[in-house]
């Protein structure tokens, strides 16, 4: 018998997007990697987030502030009561960073919409085009108000390297085979953004496209359970999720935490730029070391 | 308005992969190049024909693969 998701309530199809992406207390929205996607068609109702200016802070190297981050969810038309569901490019790369950001700031209901953008126009579904709704598409929406930042769903530096001195936590790199061994500097044609090529010492590689099928949507619980039980992650200890920016590793983040039921899974956001640009940090290169050799 | 005819197929450009995905929607050929490894668009094209989109997607994809730089490890 196949194991189930840990909280399949995170998952929702694409039949049901396109039954319920109008219903009042639902809001859809598209967070791609190309931020042009979205004007070129989108799920009609959807209103659309920018990863690289609405969901970050535009001075300062973090996540969206908390006001800044309010403000947003209120000119959405998202109370704390709307169910949010996301989508996007990359099989919900940014889809998945934009989830990590709600649970931080302790949103309930927000889910992913499996398959994302690539599901639903392969399955030739209804497409509008043109500008974001307006901000007032649900009226009588009160101000949005976040809770306090939950981060212990996020790792910041010195918890990493702690952890990489203990060993204390399995990290997980979930960057391509090449940037993990070193030989190139970031994902081919962008540009470099480290200093240093190479992997925290100890990391697992284990990519994150490895959690997806061709058509865009997750593995099941069982092969999900196999990918990563094969490099030591087990339900008793820590894991750290980093990729280069922090957004393919909250796609892990992801699956970890909601489908496979980890509860000890933080995403490191500060990933390989800020890792492979440290004055002594220490780096390894080349292929992972066989689970066990550590 | 539907996407019709989405495709999607890998292409080695110069040693990379490359992921061309296709699709028509109304009159225009719409094609994204990205590079499978991670995934990230290196080109997103609009044009009258699915062989000119990815032609020219395949074109922008090869002259920014060409300024990636393969280090020895």
């Amino acid at each position: 018998m196949s194991a189930a998701y840990a909280h399949p309530e995170v998952l929702v199809d694409t039949e049901w997007v396109a039954s319920h992406a109008k219903d009042v207390n639902v809001r859809v929205v598209e967070v791609d990697v190309d931020t042009k996607a979205y004007e070129e068609g989108h799920v009609p109702g959807a209103i659309a987030w920018a990863w690289n200016t609405q969901l970050c802070d535009t001075v300062v190297r973090d996540i969206a502030p908390k006001p800044a981050f309010e403000a947003l969810l209120t000119q959405s038309g998202i109370g704390n009561d709307t169910t949010v569901v996301l989508y996007g490019d990359n099989n919900n790369w940014f889809a998945a960073w934009a989830l990590w950001q709600l649970k931080i700031y302790g949103h309930k209901d927000v889910r992913i919409m499996n398959g994302g953008r690539k599901k639903w126009l392969a399955e030739g579904r209804d497409l509008d085009t043109g500008a974001t709704p307006g901000p007032s598409a649900t009226p009588g929406t009160s101000p949005y108000r976040a809770s306090e930042p939950d981060y212990s769903l996020r790792a910041f530096l010195p918890q990493v390297q702690q952890a990489q001195k203990s060993g204390s936590a399995v990290m997980i790199d979930v960057r391509s085979p090449q940037e993990f061994t070193g030989e190139i500097l970031a994902p081919p044609g962008l540009p470099e953004t480290c200093q240093r090529g190479g992997h925290i010492p100890g990391a697992r590689s284990v990519p994150w496209g490895k959690t997806c099928n061709d058509d865009g949507t997750f593995k099941s619980a069982d092969e999900l359970q196999k990918l990563y039980g094969a490099q030591g992650v087990i339900q008793s200890k820590p894991v750290i999720a980093y990729c280069r920016i922090g957004e393919r590793s909250s796609h892990t983040w992801f699956v970890l935490k909601y489908l496979l039921g980890v509860n000890n899974v933080v995403n490191y956001d500060g990933s390989w730029t800020e890792w492979g640009n440290l004055v002594g940090a220490p780096v390894e290169k080349g292929a992972a070391k066989a689970v066990g050799q550590g | 308005m539907k996407p019709e005819n989405f495709s999607e197929r890998k292409v080695d450009v110069d040693g990379w992969q490359v992921n061309l995905t296709t699709y028509k929607l109304g009159d225009k050929w719409h094609t994204k190049a990205d590079n499978v490894s991670p995934g990230a668009a290196l080109a997103r094209v609009v044009a009258d024909t699915r062989e000119d989109a990815e032609a020219r997607a395949l074109l922008r994809a090869k002259e920014l693969l060409s300024r990636t730089k393969r280090h020895t490890v």
